[in-house]
C-alpha cells in the first residue's frame, strides 16, 4: 500500500502539469490579451512555439510514462527475486541518441528562416526596410521618440524639424515599419509583448527593429532588460493607425509641435 | 591501471574505530576549525552552505512577497527590517534582494555545497586516498569564502546594496550614478565574486590532481564511480571557465574604481552625469560573463548528476545503465558547454549571425542531456527499489530534470526566445534545474552520507515528510512561473501589476507565493533532521546502505587518514545483483574474485 501510495505521489505531479497547462488558455495565464498575436511575425513564433510544445510534450508525457512503468515493476519485484543484472544495452544507447539527435538538428533548422526574418538584414521584408520610422531612444526611465518631419527620412542626427514624443510610438498599421532602437544611458529591451517582439538597447549601438500590427490599436510596450530600480516603470504603448489616417496624423503632429503660436506665413 | 601508492598514515589497527584514530593528536582548533582534513573542511563547507541556503531562502520569500501582495508590509519582519519605507519594499530594495537571492544561490551555496562539500568529502574516499593531493591548499579554499561572505555582506549596508542583477551587466553596473546600488557596494559584489572564484579554483585544482594521482591500487579511470567522474569533469570546467569571469571582474572593478573604459562606450549620460568619454564596449562583459556562467551552470548540475548516477544505482539494486555513455555524455555537455554561451545574449544585439550557431549547438546539448534521463531510467527498469527518502529525492531529480531540459529547448530556438527571454519563462526554467533537479540531489545526498559523515543515521520519516512538503511547493512555486513567462510577464519586476496585460495574474502570483512559503517552512524540517540527528540518530554501521563504493570500506566516520589499510581496487562500482554472487546482492570494489559463490575473501 505505501508503496502505491508513492508511487502516485510521484506520478500524480505530471498528470496535474498536463492539466493545468491544457487548461491555460481558458484560465487566461497564456499568451497575453487576445492570446492572438498582434502581429505575422508573431504568428510565426506562436507557431514554432507550438511546435516546441507539442515535440516536448510528447517527450514529457513518454518519459514520464516509462518512468512510472520502471517504479512501478521495480517496487513490485518478490523480496526475493534480484534485480535485473544489466550494464546496458549498445542497441538502446545508439536508437536514443540518435533519434532525439534528428529531431533536434531538425528543430534547430527549421528555425532559422524566422530568425533571419527577424533579425538579418537581408532577408527583411521589403517594406520594412524602407518605412524607417521613428527612433526610439531609451534612457531610465521612459522611451523617447524622434520622428522625421512629414515627408522627410529619418536622420541619424536630430534634425531641426524633428518631432519628438515621450512613450508613445505612433505607426501605421498593416505594413512593416522599422524603428532605429538606442539608449542614451543603461541597457534597456523593448519589447511588445503582443507582438511577441524584443530587442535590447544597447549603449554605442543603433539597432534597426521591424515589425508589424495587424490591426489598429494600441499596443503594450515594456521594456525587458534591468534597467535600474525604476525598470518596472517602463511602460509605453505603440499606437497603430489606419493607415490611410497615418499622414494626416503626423501632419497634426507636426503642426501641433511647432506651433508658436503666431499665425503661419 | 595506476601504480602509485598513496602516502599511508601509519597507524595501529586497534585504534581505527575511533574518532582519535590518528597517531598525532590535535588541538581543538586544528582539528575542527583549521583543519586540512578533507573530510572537516567537506563538513564545514556542508554547514555554511546549508547556512547561507536560509539566509538566500528568505531573499527569496520577500520577493514573492512582494510580487503577491505588491506594496503591503511584510507580516513579522516589516517593523525591524522596512521602517523607513513605512514597512514596504521599496523598488530599490527589491533589485537588491533578486540581486542578492541569485548571487548567493549561485555562488554561495549551490557551487559550493556540490564541490566544496561533496566533492572535498567524498573524492579522497571514493577514490581510495588518505586526502586530498593538497590539503593545505584545501584549507584555503574554504577560508576564502569567508572574505566573500563578507563582501556581499557588507555591500547590503551601502545605499541601494549591489542591484544590478546577478549578472551585473554594465552600464548599468559600471557608472556610479546609473543606480542607487551601483555606487561602492558594486565594487564589493565583484570583489565577493573574485573572492568564490579563487576559492573554487584552489578546489579545482586540487580535485584534478587527486583524481588523476591519488586512486588507489586498482582503480583505474574506468573503474571510478560516476560522482568522481562527473567532479573530475566539473574540476575542469572551473578550471578552464573561471580564470575568464576573474579577469571581467577585474576589468570591471578598474572600469569602475580606475576609470579605465572597457565595457562604457564614449558618449552616454546616466542620471544627468558628465558624459563618458568611452571606447568600450558593453557586449563585450556579456560574453565574458556568459563563457564563465555557461559552463557555471553545468558546475551547477554535473557533481548532482553523478552522485544521483551512483545512489540510484544502489538503491535499485542494479548496475548502472550505460556506464561509458553516461561519462561520454557528460563529457560531451562540459565540451559542448563551452561554445553555447551565445544563447544568453540572443536579442543583446551581438551579430544575428552567431544566434543561428549558438542555436544549434544550444540545442544539440539537450541530446547528452537526454542519454542520460534514458540511461536513469534504464538503471530503476527491472531493479528492487526501496521507497526510502533517498530513492524519492533521486526521482524528483529525474523528473524534475526532464522539465528543465525540456524548457531549455523553447529558449535554444531563437524566434521563440525573442519573446520569451527575460520572462518568468526562464526563472522557471533554471529553478527546475537548479531547485527541482540540483537542490533536490542535494537532498539526497546529505541523506545518503550522512551515515559516513557523522557517524549517524538521518530520520527517515523526517526525511520524507520534508521531501513531500518541498517536492509539493517547489512544483506550486515553479511550474506556473512557465505561464507567466508565456503571459509575457518580465523578470526583475518590483511590480508588474502596474501594466495593464499583466494584471489578472495577481491571484496565480499569490498561489505560487503560498506554495514558496509552504516550501521555506519545510526546509526547518531539513535543518531538525540535519542537527537533530546529530545527537539522536541511530549510530550507523559502516555500510549502511549495502554499497559497494570505497567510501564505505572505510569506518563511519572515517578516521584522519581515511582508510585502515589501503584499499585494493578489484572492479567497478556497480556490481549489484550479480549472479556470480549467491551470497550477498552486492559486490563492494574491494573484495578479491571469488571463485566458489559461498565464501566471501576479503582483500
Ligand atoms: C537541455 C539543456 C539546456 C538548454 C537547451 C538550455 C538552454 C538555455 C537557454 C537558451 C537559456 C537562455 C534563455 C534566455 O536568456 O532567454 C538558458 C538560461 C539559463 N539556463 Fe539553461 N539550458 C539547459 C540546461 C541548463 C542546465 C543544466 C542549467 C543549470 C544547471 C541551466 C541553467 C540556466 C540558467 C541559470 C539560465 C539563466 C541565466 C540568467 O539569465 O539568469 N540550464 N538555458
Ligand atoms: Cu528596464
Ligand atoms: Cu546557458
Amino acid at each position: 500500500m505505501k508503496r502505491l501510495w508513492w508511487i502516485f505521489f510521484l506520478m500524480i505531479w505530471p498528470v496535474l502539469a498536463v492539466i493545468v497547462s491544457l487548461l491555460t488558455p481558458q484560465l487566461q495565464w497564456g499568451f497575453p490579451l487576445s492570446g492572438q498575436s498582434d502581429s505575422p511575425l508573431g504568428g510565426e513564433i506562436d507557431h514554432l512555439f507550438y511546435l516546441i510544445l507539442i515535440i516536448t510534450g510528447v517527450v514529457f508525457v513518454g518519459t514520464h510514462i516509462a518512468l512510472g512503468y520502471v517504479i512501478w515493476t521495480a517496487s513490485n519485484r518478490p523480496g526475493d527475486r534480484r534485480a535485473w543484472y544489466t550494464h546496458g544495452n549498445h542497441k538502446l544507447e545508439m536508437t536514443w541518441t540518435i533519434i532525439p539527435g534528428l529531431i533536434l538538428l531538425f528543430l534547430a533548422f527549421y528555425q532559422m528562416r524566422t530568425w533571419a526574418e527577424f533579425r538579418m538584414e537581408e532577408a527583411y521584408p521589403e517594406a520594412a526596410k524602407q518605412n524607417i520610422v521613428a527612433e526610439v531612444n531609451a534612457r531610465q526611465f521612459e522611451w523617447r521618440i524622434r520622428y522625421p518631419a512629414p515627408g522627410k527620412e529619418l536622420q541619424r542626427k536630430p534634425q531641426l524639424d524633428d518631432m519628438y514624443g515621450v512613450n508613445e510610438l505612433h505607426v501605421p498599421a498593416g505594413s512593416p515599419v522599422t524603428i532605429h532602437l538606442r539608449t542614451i544611458d543603461v541597457q534597456h529591451s523593448f519589447f511588445l509583448p503582443t507582438m511577441r517582439i524584443k530587442q535590447d538597447a544597447v549603449p554605442g549601438l543603433v539597432i534597426p527593429v521591424w515589425f508589424e500590427a495587424s490591426e489598429p490599436g494600441e499596443y503594450p510596450l515594456v521594456c525587458a532588460e534591468l534597467c535600474g530600480w525604476g525598470h518596472y516603470k517602463m511602460g509605453a504603448k505603440v499606437v497603430a493607425h489606419p493607415p490611410e489616417e497615418f499622414d494626416e496624423f503626423m501632419k497634426k503632429m507636426h503642426q501641433a509641435q511647432f506651433n508658436d503660436g503666431f499665425a503661419a506665413e | 591501471m595506476t601504480s602509485e601508492t598513496p602516502a599511508h598514515p601509519d597507524h595501529s589497527t586497534d585504534e581505527t574505530h575511533s574518532h582519535q584514530a590518528h597517531g598525532h593528536r590535535q588541538s581543538f582548533i586544528t582539528k575542527y576549525i583549521f583543519s586540512t582534513d578533507h573530510k572537516v573542511i567537506g563538513i564545514q563547507f556542508l554547514f555554511t552552505t546549508i547556512f547561507l541556503l536560509l539566509i538566500g531562502g528568505a531573499f527569496a520569500l520577500a520577493i514573492r512577497w512582494q510580487l503577491a501582495f505588491p506594496n503591503t508590509q511584510m507580516p513579522f519582519v516589516n517593523k525591524a527590517f522596512f521602517e523607513a519605507s513605512g514597512g514596504q519594499i521599496t523598488p530599490e530594495f527589491y533589485t537588491m534582494l533578486f540581486t542578492m537571492h541569485g548571487t548567493v544561490m549561485v555562488f554561495l551555496v549551490i557551487i559550493p555545497i556540490l564541490a566544496g562539500a561533496f566533492g572535498n568529502f567524498l573524492i579522497p574516499l571514493m577514490i581510495g586516498a588518505p586526502d586530498m593531493a593538497f590539503p593545505k591548499l584545501n584549507m584555503m579554499s574554504y577560508w576564502f569564502m569567508w572574505p566573500a561572505v563578507a563582501c556581499f555582506g557588507l555591500s547590503l549596508f551601502y545605499e541601494g546594496g549591489p542591484a544590478a542583477g546577478w549578472t551585473s551587466y554594465p552600464i548599468l553596473a559600471a557608472l556610479y550614478d546609473a543606480a542607487p546600488g551601483s555606487g561602492f557596494a558594486q565594487t564589493l559584489w565583484l570583489m565577493g565574486i573574485t573572492f568564490v572564484g579563487v576559492s573554487s579554483m584552489m578546489g579545482s585544482v586540487n580535485y584534478m590532481t587527486t583524481i588523476i594521482n591519488m586512486r588507489s591500487p586498482g582503480m583505474t579511470f574506468f573503474r571510478m564511480p560516476l560522482t568522481i567522474w562527473a567532479m573530475f569533469i566539473t574540476a575542469i570546467l572551473q578550471a578552464f571557465a573561471l580564470p575568464v569571469l576573474t579577469a571581467a571582474g577585474l576589468m570591471l572593478i578598474a572600469d569602475r574604481e580606475f576609470g579605465t573604459c572597457f565595457f562604457v562606450p564614449a558618449g552616454i549620460t546616466v542620471n544627468d552625469a558628465e558624459p563618458t568619454v568611452g571606447g568600450g564596449q558593453p557586449l563585450l562583459w556579456q560574453h565574458l560573463f556568459w563563457f564563465y556562467s555557461h559552463p557555471a551552470v553545468y558546475i551547477m548540475l554535473l557533481p548532482a548528476m553523478g552522485m544521483i548516477s551512483d545512489m540510484l544505482s544502489c538503491m535499485c539494486r542494479k548496475p548502472i545503465f550505460g556506464y561509458r555513455p553516461m561519462i561520454y555524455s557528460m563529457s560531451a555537455i562540459a565540451g559542448l558547454g563551452f561554445i553555447v554561451w551565445g544563447h544568453h545574449m540572443f536579442i543583446s544585439g551581438m551579430n544575428p549571425a552567431l544566434g543561428m550557431t549558438f542555436m544549434v549547438a544550444t540545442i544539440m546539448i539537450a541530446l547528452p542531456s537526454a542519454i542520460k534521463v534514458f540511461n536513469w531510467i534504464g538503471t530503476i527498469w527491472g531493479g528492487h527499489i526501496e521507497f526510502n527518502t533517498v530513492t524519492l529525492n533521486s526521482i524528483a531529480f529525474v523528473s524534475m530534470f526532464i522539465v528543465g531540459g525540456l524548457s531549455g529547448i523553447f529558449m535554444a530556438a531563437v524566434p521563440v526566445d525573442i519573446y520569451i527571454h527575460d520572462t518568468y519563462f526562464i526563472v522557471a526554467h533554471f529553478h527546475y534545474i537548479l531547485f527541482g533537479a540540483t537542490l533536490f540531489g542535494i537532498f539526497a545526498c546529505i541523506q545518503f552520507w550522512y551515515p559516513k559523515m557523522f557517524g549517524r543515521m538521518m530520520s527517515e520519516p523526517l526525511g520524507k515528510l520534508h521531501f513531500v512538503l518541498t517536492f509539493i511547493g517547489m512544483n506550486g512555486t515553479f511550474f506556473p512561473m512557465h505561464m507567466l513567462g508565456i503571459a509575457g510577464m518580465p523578470r526583475r519586476y518590483a511590480n508588474p501589476y502596474l501594466h495593464e496585460y499583466l494584471e489578472h495574474l495577481l491571484p496565480l502570483n499569490q498561489f505560487m507565493t503560498y506554495s514558496a512559503i509552504l516550501m521555506g517552512a519545510a526546509q526547518i524540517l531539513l535543518l531538525i533532521n540535519v542537527f537533530g540527528s546529530l545527537i539522536w540518530g541511530k549510530k550507523a554501521p559502516r555500510n549502511p546502505w549495502n554499497s559497494n563504493g570505497l567510501e564505505w570500506v572505510a569506518p563511519s566516520p572515517p578516521p584522519h587518514g581515511n582508510f585502515e589499510e589501503i584499499p585494493l581496487v578489484y572492479r567497478g562500482p556497480y556490481e549489484y545483483s550479480s549472479p556470480e554472487r549467491t551470497d550477498q546482492d552486492y559486490w563492494p570494489q574491494t573484495e578479491h574474485e571469488i571463485v566458489s559463490s559461498s565464501s566471501t575473501t576479503t582483500a
